[in-house]
């Protein structure tokens, strides 16, 4: 029995392990690879979710629309799709300006989102949440460690998809096009480089991975209320990818591990040691560690654990006779 | 209508103060910064504490609802405020400068410091909202159909005089003069002999004592709660980016704007979504003139 609790307990960890990574690789394509900083990285997980959730949610006697019901793989695929969809009208019309009016546009969009999840309670069902969503595979055995365990595999495989398609991606010569524009936008785009189009590609594409993984967050617990998305989902985001090493898709996957250990982690400890009357002030303990993680990252190892690699292309390679001198 | 008008008003007052500040850090430092609403909530709590240690409600001024102590307590917390802002200045954003950091690493600093700040505050002051102790004004009829509570003119007052002080300083004194040149091309004026360290030092003295005011004043006619800043974080940089980025005047058009457009969601019965409101607003804005409403740079 022991060994089944650890067990339960580990697949548990994994599966809230992988929300993280797959949103962290899904950063990692914009401001890893492309250098565009968004702010509302919860914003589209929540889109995510609440697609997922009134696609293959039950219908609930008070709102107006959703409750389809559906099968969950249309719940993932509305989810990436919406959010999607959203990033590609966010992008248009923000991509083309300064770098920054992106962070403040995406801020300001995930602050409406939030709104709209809390407010729109025909839809959404406002701050009393959306329940009983259905979880995938869950009908063939009668345990709940082995409904998880199927669950932690769904998510791995999608992580796996992404990470080999995201791999695949940045060492196309539409990746080195991505990595030329966040190095130096104004000579990629003096090399006839379209640095709008290919921004807004890695912007929607980032998006709708977290998207997706919203969709997967939602399904697996059942339950979302707009207090499951709040700006320190994005936060924590950016810590992964900066802590496991932005630039690196394997750094993005390995930090929201690494990064949900010790959060998930601290959070029991204080729990142990503090009072129960502490606790707003040992959740705000905690907040403040993980900014100055950030903070302490930024000054001293902005490149994080795993280093990114200097992709060079094949053909380049070949002439030069070795690895690139850059 | 014309109330709501009124009410956008005082609600740009507050904004305009913050988002000069926002203003002048871009223009000086070229970075958003994210950590502006923390500033207007640190002055607030700072402001507070001075409030609370003189007691509350002494000295009233005429028919006004903050007496003396408020003002004093401005003063105080614009001092304690700065200090605050340069210590994180020199620990962290110095640092970042001294390494050429890009402008969005230096965003996302901003934005670390933004949540440290907020939790910071929670630690010290306790999450749940805190009212300056003063007893409710009462509103006065101006014109008829405009009701206004005479705090509500004072702020409009204050704001005034602040802008009018920062003109006066921006074109009237050396260091004003120097934050423009800075603005303007750094590395002109670093050839000309501007030291480009004391001009950012004055920059996040003149913006924080700005965003004090505005914590002070928000926080003594609604409340204070450690997301008071962060929640007007949105309508300040909408109104940075609707004014023109890179003018001081255009931000307090910008505010105006921004605080009206919000008032009027609230009339035809979008209070709930009045932030929504003015960021679309913003976007839309920025598709038909993306300089902004004055902006001419860039």
């Amino acid at each position: 029995m022991e060994f089944l609790s650890v067990l339960s307990f580990a697949v548990f960890f994994l599966t809230f392990a992988s929300f993280f990574s797959l949103a962290s690789l899904g950063l990692n394509m914009q401001w890893g690879f492309t250098g565009l900083f968004n702010v509302g990285v919860v914003g589209f997980y929540a889109v995510g979710a609440y697609t997922s959730a009134i696609v293959t949610g039950p219908a609930y006697p008070d709102t107006l629309f959703g409750g389809f019901g559906l099968p969950v793989f249309f719940g993932y695929v509305a989810a990436i799709l919406v959010s999607a969809a959203i990033a590609f009208v966010v992008g248009f019309v923000t991509l083309r300006l300064r770098e920054d009016f992106l962070a403040i546009s995406t801020f300001g969009i995930a602050v409406s989102i939030q709104l709209v999840t809390l407010n729109m309670q025909s839809v959404t069902r406002g701050p009393n949440g959306l329940y009983a969503l259905p979880k995938p595979l869950s009908g063939l055995s009668e345990s709940n460690l082995v409904d998880n365990l199927l669950y932690l595999l769904i998510c791995l495989f999608c992580i796996g998809l992404v990470y080999w398609a995201f791999e695949r991606m940045v060492r196309s010569p539409w990746g080195r096009v991505l990595r030329a524009i966040r190095e130096d936008e104004t000579a990629a785009a003096s090399l006839g480089k379209n640095v709008f189009a290919v921004r807004l590609q890695a912007f929607v594409l980032g998006c709708a991975v977290m998207g997706l993984a919203g969709a997967l967050y939602a399904n697996f617990v059942g339950f979302i209320s707009p207090q499951d998305f709040l700006p320190i989902f994005t936060f924590q985001v950016y810590v992964m990818l900066i802590v496991g090493g932005s630039g690196n898709n394997l750094g993005a996957i390995l930090g929201g591990l690494v990064v949900w250990g010790l959060w998930s982690g601290s959070g029991s400890l204080i729990a142990a040691v503090l009072p129960p009357d502490w606790q707003t002030q040992a959740a705000a303990v905690r907040i403040v560690l993980i900014g100055l993680v950030l903070v302490l990252m930024l000054l001293y190892r902005p490149a994080g654990i795993l280093r990114e690699r200097h992709i060079v292309s094949r053909e380049a390679r070949m002439v030069g006779g070795g690895e690139g001198s850059d | 209508m014309i109330q709501f008008v009124a009410d956008g008003i005082v609600f740009a007052a507050i904004i305009s103060l913050g988002a000069i500040g926002l203003s002048m850090i871009y223009n000086i430092l070229r970075f958003a910064n994210f950590a502006q609403g923390e500033i207007v909530a640190a002055g607030a709590y700072f402001s507070l504490a001075v409030v609370a240690l003189m007691g509350a409600g002494v000295g009233a001024i005429g028919p006004l609802a903050f007496g003396w102590p408020l003002l004093v307590s401005i003063g105080f917390a614009i001092v304690a405020t700065c200090g605050v802002v340069l210590v994180v200045d020199w620990l962290l954003f110095r640092q970042l400068r001294d390494k050429n950091a890009s402008r969005i690493t230096l965003i996302m600093a901003a934005f670390g410091v933004s949540l440290m700040g907020r939790n910071i505050i929670t630690l010290l002051a306790g999450g749940d909202p805190i009212n300056y102790a003063f007893f409710i004004p009462r509103s006065v009829e101006i014109l008829p159909g405009l009701r206004l509570v005479p705090d509500d003119l004072a702020i409009i007052a204050i704001t005034v005089v602040a802008v009018l002080a920062l003109h006066l300083f921006l074109t009237r004194t050396t260091m004003g003069r120097w934050m423009r040149a800075t603005a303007e091309n750094p590395t002109l004026a670093q050839i000309n002999g501007i030291d480009t360290r004391v001009v950012i030092r004055w920059t996040w003295i003149v913006g924080t004592g700005l965003a004090t005011i505005a914590g002070a004043l928000q926080g003594h006619i609604v409340e204070l709660r450690p997301e008071m800043g962060f929640s007007l974080l949105l309508p300040m940089f909408a109104a940075l980016i609707l004014g023109g980025v890179g003018n001081v005047y255009g931000t307090v058009l910008g505010a105006v704007f921004i605080g009206v457009v919000q008032s009027l969601a609230v009339a035809i019965g979008l209070s709930a979504y009045r932030e929504a409101v003015a960021f679309l607003l913003m976007l839309a804005v920025l598709l038909v003139r993306p300089q902004g409403l004055l902006g001419a740079r860039d």
